[in-house]
């Protein structure tokens, strides 16, 4: 069990790592700070004393050795537009992003999963098909048209809710739920076909053969085992708590984590850019290490090869 | 309440063993399937089978992949999928089984018509720990609860040769190897304490020698507990050794039931005497063993006249255009071929009952 988890850590160091090469190496590569936030008409010497201060004008190689170095003391860099630190800057929107994130996660699951096994027991009935149709329609729009046709029907033809900003709680309920309607119909395709797989196998004509009522059949012997995929996909979207959603944050001017990202981008705020996406990629190697650990727990199979040292 | 000792007849002479019959039992059959078609998409796999099992008997269902003999039982307890057509009889003491209210039914899957199934590592639930498996029976058909669960269980485990059993409670499936799997499946079919016990291809998937093995236990719970055994196979040569009455099926259809014994020494059917001959000999002189040409037809481009007489060594002109009806072809026995039905007349309809 140690090996396996060593082994998962270091996976997880490795992954978290090309993540931030990568995304110090593009930046650097496709486009240049000191244009973006003094402006084009800054004059070529307060360029170069820019560049000169966050350290640009030396060679890449040795600004990532400083960034690494950096982080491994705990700097994260700072801002180039405000000044403060980026860690900082970034944390302070996290509150924001799961106050949205949050309620959108536990609505796709509660829409998402009973609607998957709702339709997976009618197979091929049209609750089945109605189900089905509207989680199609569900994931294939695009959320800032939902977003936007949200905010046409309850803040403009009924003005109910307000068309974006922040303060209340009725500010929240659209982008909450142009986040989750996506969110529960991906869930609930995915539960539905887990659920089917697993009506198909012999152990449920096992238990039917044993006398046991359907709903305990679906209870006891499909929910469990329908459980292990479900956990991947839910895992995934804990994993994106923190990174928000860009298109849903901009659409209702949210000021949250991806709010923060696109304009940190479009300013090529380097410290801030980076800084988000290690804290994202940090969080989903958390979740999918905890999904694994969750899924020895839910698959008894699996904790068997685990502990004993794959 | 006080618990049944199960296998009382062994353990305690003086109790009443819930195997012994009643004086009130209702007459005719334990089990009785009349007329029993079924129908995937439209396509029959099942063309009226007529089947009836007594207390207590042995009786073995032959035939190859795709003769129906899986799916007549799967139907009789209806645990075949929604989209499946089922019609005709199926009445255990007399009380109808294919339109029983669900309620009715689930008492009496595992609890009077227990079934194991050919893949003990595949029917078996793997996050399930085996012990709570077979305790799901006991505590819905026997009413055992809490801690009794474990010793019953156990008990059970015991019963079937399941090594360690006192451990194996909580093992997984996987932990176990397949006759294992397939000890625990048995143990959890006796926890119900059956009528019947169907086992489909309980050997199949297993090695020859554990094959051996699950069939004398299988064989050995018959004779200790007084359940009938359903024994469904491809291997003519298992059934007939422990069952005392022989059905064979061919495409959906009965074509002859005899004792065990008649069935080796006179086949009446060209389909059987054609399986017998792909049969080593138990004892005498090795002979070269003779297959049947062919295959069995599709269920969907059946022949207009008997099944089997494209690959019928004795097939007549009669065979291309009439199915023949399974009639009395001794005492006890029952053939459907026209070379044994002199009285033959060519039906009106496509089927004509015996």
């Amino acid at each position: 069990m140690v090996r396996y988890l060593l082994i998962r850590l270091l996976r997880a160091f490795i992954t978290i790592t090309l993540v931030v090469t990568f995304a110090f190496i593009v930046l650097r590569v496709s486009g240049d700070p000191a244009i973006s936030i003094m402006g084009d008409n800054a004059s070529p010497e307060a360029m170069a004393a820019f560049r000169k201060e966050w350290g640009l004008d030396q060679s890449i190689f040795i600004q990532y050795f400083n960034y690494v170095t950096a982080i491994f003391q705990g700097d994260f860099g700072h801002s180039m537009r405000g000044g403060g630190p980026a860690l900082d800057l970034v944390v302070s929107r996290i509150p924001a992003t799961v106050m949205l994130t949050l309620p959108a996660l536990l609505l796709k699951v509660a829409i998402g999963v009973p609607a998957g096994i709702y339709a997976a027991l009618h197979h091929d009935k049209s609750l089945d098909r109605t189900v089905m149709v509207t989680a199609v329609a569900g994931y294939t729009v695009p959320s800032f048209v939902l977003g936007l046709l949200l905010v046409q029907i309850f803040a403009l033809w009924m003005p109910l809710l307000p068309t974006g900003g922040t303060g209340e709680l009725s500010h929240l309920i659209l982008p909450v739920l142009t986040l989750g309607i996506g969110g529960a119909a991906i869930l609930a395709r995915f539960v539905r076909s887990a659920m089917l797989e697993v009506l198909g196998q012999p152990y449920i004509r096992t238990a039917n053969a044993k006398g046991i009522p359907w709903g305990a059949v679906v209870r006891a012997h499909a929910l469990p085992n329908a459980a292990i995929p479900t956990v991947t996909i839910i895992g995934f979207m804990v994993g994106s708590l923190i990174a928000g959603s860009v298109v849903t944050e901009s659409v209702f001017s949210w000021p949250g984590v991806g709010n923060l990202l696109v304009v940190s981008v479009t300013a090529r705020d380097l410290s801030v850019v980076q800084c988000i996406l290690l804290l994202v990629a940090a969080t989903m190697v958390l979740s999918n290490m905890f999904v694994d650990i969750l899924y020895g727990i839910l698959d008894p199979r699996l904790s068997n090869a685990n502990s004993e040292g794959r | 309440m006080v618990m049944r000792e199960p296998w009382a007849n062994n353990l305690h002479p003086d109790t009443v063993s819930p195997f012994t019959i009643p004086a009130a039992m209702p007459p005719g059959p334990l089990l009785a399937i009349q007329d029993l078609t079924v129908a995937f998409d439209g396509v029959s796999v099942l063309r009226g089978i007529d089947l009836s099992l007594d207390r207590g008997e042995a009786l073995g269902i032959v035939g190859e992949s795709g003769s129906g003999k899986s799916v007549t039982w799967l139907a009789a307890l209806g645990l075949l999928p929604s989209f499946a057509a089922v019609s005709g009889r199926v009445t255990l003491e007399g009380k109808d089984l294919l339109n029983a209210p669900a309620a009715d039914l689930d008492r009496v899957r595992g609890g009077r018509v227990a079934m194991i199934f050919q893949d003990p590592s595949s029917a078996l639930n793997p996050v399930i720990r085996i012990g709570r498996q077979v305790g799901e029976v006991l505590a819905r058909h026997q009413g055992v609860s809490g801690g009794d669960i474990r010793a019953e269980a156990t008990r059970l485990f015991e019963l079937v040769g399941l090594p360690d059993a006192r451990r194996r409670f909580d093992a997984y499936p996987h932990e176990l190897s397949g006759g294992q799997n397939q000890r625990v499946m048995i143990a959890m079919a006796l926890a119900g304490k059956p009528d019947v016990l169907v086992a489909d291809e309980p050997t199949t998937a297993l090695d020859a020698t554990i094959q051996a093995q699950i069939l004398a236990l299988l064989t050995t719970i018959r004779t200790e507990t007084g359940m009938a055994l359903v024994l469904i196979s491809h291997d003519l040569g298992l059934v007939a050794e422990s069952c005392e009455r022989v059905v064979v099926m061919y495409a959906g259809r009965v074509v002859e039931t005899a004792p065990a014994q008649e069935i080796f020494s006179n086949p009446r059917h060209p389909y059987t005497q054609g399986l017998l001959a792909a049969l080593p000999p138990f004892e005498g002189p090795l002979r070269r063993l003779v297959p049947i040409d062919g295959q069995v037809p599709d269920p969907s481009r059946l022949p207009p006249g008997c099944p089997f007489a494209p690959r019928c060594t004795k097939r007549e002109p009669l065979c291309e255009t009439a199915v023949p009806p399974l009639v009395q072809a001794g005492f006890g026995r029952l053939s459907a071929c026209v070379a044994q039905t002199p009285s033959y007349v060519r039906p009106e309809k496509d089927r004509v009952l015996a």
